[in-house]
């Protein structure tokens, strides 16, 4: 079970909590501008390291906040949380 | 050195071979297949030895005649999720497509054992697939419609002949049972016997069958794969096959492209054995919950993904703990069981469930993959179809569908809703 610190509400457990995927994915555009091929990359194509992943995540059965965590897919080690629209911190590892 | 042993060695297995052995103190017995050293360039390498990899060759020397073949294993074959699957196999799908290729891979498997001479004990048992609520009953007959056109085997049950049917089902679940589709064809087969079976036969056409040798790199000369790097030392080669499930978009940046795929854990458990008591393959959506018996006695019980992204092969708690409550709420007397092993595999979901088997962004690396929680019982169409995508050089037409530009054209082929299931 992971623990996870939500930058709210403090640390509690994973079941309280959602990932939504791969963080700091930007929108295209203009969208009469943006390519199938753009379109795809970025619906549906993802970095999936093996290693430090990015991710958002929602604290669904608690404050209903979402945040930024830095987490290792290897060992499940939360690295960092960080707020939304903030730059991820500077891990090794990281690709970005 | 398997070189120079005699000739006069067992190599073919039959109720004669077994008498003759049991004569001969059982001493004749000819290794299964040769633990091969990699040598300095193939027509194709296979990555990945698990059954879709193994599958794969073992199609590619017998229906294409290519035999100057390796599959690289990073580890020993058939130890990652051949290994860890619940050996479920079934053809229920929704879409034209994925019914096409499904049932030409359970039509395959009704015909592996003899094929390879290697008893995959495929147990066509049946797979019930059973529905709680008035919308699940309707989801069931949506399936069982699409099954029937597709030309696949399927039978819709009132929830009272499922229970005569599965006799322990719980009287009175909390979720009433109302129905249940059964697709009597499905079920289940041994997983190693897979991985072995497919081994063996490779090897007797030639194939060489590498362990313990992990690829670490690629050589790509003007988008052209010429070869691959490995902790044995550089293979040349024209044509390179992925068939690394989990690890695909691992590899596939070491080949300088994205895909999109996202690794989760998928986790399994097993109880004690005991004696037999459920001679079916259950599956609730409802429970997110399905379970078989092995022929070894034990419960066989699988659920949904992790639902976050890892390449760790173990479960979390939380998910083994739903799933153990929807065992036990479908089958009370389950309760005092104890689980005897679990553990988890990393598996390649794509957006639409549905797998892409074909060409890659670089010439002469193709790719397997996608295919979720469910790719166990593809092995022998994905191996067939895949053989064919390598040798020809083009899609085989029933995993032409299957392709990365579907992303981009839209063109989904959406399982995930379609079949109302994980995979």
């Amino acid at each position: 079970m992971l623990q996870i610190s939500c930058p709210y509400c403090g640390a509690r457990a994973e079941i309280e909590f959602r990932c939504g995927g791969q963080a700091h994915l930007e929108r295209p555009g203009p969208h009469d501008q943006v390519s199938d091929r753009q379109w795809a990359e970025y619906l549906f194509y993802r970095d999936n390291p093996k290693g430090v992943s990015l991710e958002r995540w929602v604290h669904r059965f608690g404050c209903r906040q979402w945040f930024n965590v830095a987490r290792s897919t290897l060992t499940h080690e939360i690295l960092a949380v960080y707020g939304m629209g903030e730059q991820p911190p500077q891990l090794e590892g990281t690709k970005r | 050195m398997f070189l120079q042993e005699p000739k006069d060695l067992t190599r073919h297995y039959s109720a004669a071979s077994l008498l003759r052995e049991g004569f001969n103190k059982q001493k004749g017995w000819a290794p299964a297949w040769r633990d091969a050293a990699p040598k300095a360039e193939y027509d194709a390498v296979i990555i990945g030895g698990g059954g879709h990899g193994l599958a794969t060759a073992y199609y590619l020397a017998k229906e294409f005649g290519m035999t100057r073949i390796a599959v690289l294993e990073k580890g020993w074959i058939g130890g990652g999720n051949t290994g860890r699957n619940t050996t479920v196999i079934r053809s229920n799908y929704f879409f034209p497509e994925s019914a096409a290729f499904y049932d030409f891979s359970l039509k395959l498997y009704e015909g592996l054992t003899r094929d390879l001479n290697y008893n995959i004990m495929f147990s066509q048992r049946g797979m019930w697939n059973i529905a709680h609520d008035r919308h699940g009953v309707e989801m069931l007959h949506r399936a069982v419609n699409a099954m029937l056109l597709n030309g696949v085997d399927a039978e819709l049950h009132d929830g009272a002949e499922v229970k005569r049917r599965i006799p322990i089902l719980s009287d009175a679940p909390r979720y009433p049972v109302m129905a249940g589709l059964l697709q009597k064809r499905g079920g289940t087969a041994r997983h190693d016997a897979i991985a072995w079976g497919y081994a063996r036969a490779a090897d007797m056409r030639g194939v060489d069958i590498v362990q313990n040798c992990e690829v670490t790199g690629f050589d790509i000369v003007d988008g052209a794969v010429t070869g691959v790097r490995t902790t044995r030392g550089d293979i040349k080669t024209g044509k390179v096959a992925l068939a690394v499930a989990g690890n695909t978009s691992v590899l596939a940046e070491l080949a300088g492209f994205r895909l999109p795929i996202i690794s989760y854990a998928l986790q399994a458990c097993v109880s004690e054995p005991v004696k037999p008591v459920l001679d079916t393959v259950l599956l609730s959506i409802s429970h997110g919950v399905y379970i078989s018996q092995s022929d070894k006695g034990e419960l066989v019980i699988g659920s949904a993904i992790d639902l976050y992204p890892s390449y760790a092969q173990r479960g979390n708690l939380p998910v083994m703990e739903h799933t153990a409550a929807g065992v036990v709420d479908l089958f009370p007397r389950f309760s005092r069981m104890r689980f005897l092993r679990q553990w988890a595999g990393i598996v390649d979901v794509m957006h639409d469930s549905t797998p892409v088997v074909g060409l890659s962004p670089v010439k002469g690396l193709y790719l397997n993959c996608g295919w979720g929680t469910g790719g166990f019982k593809a092995i022998p169409g994905a191996g067939f179809c895949y053989a064919h995508t390598i040798a020809k050089n083009e899609p085989h037409p029933l995993t032409a569908p299957f392709s990365l530009k579907r992303f981009e054209t839209g063109a989904l082929i959406d399982e995930a809703a379609g079949a109302g299931i994980a995979h």
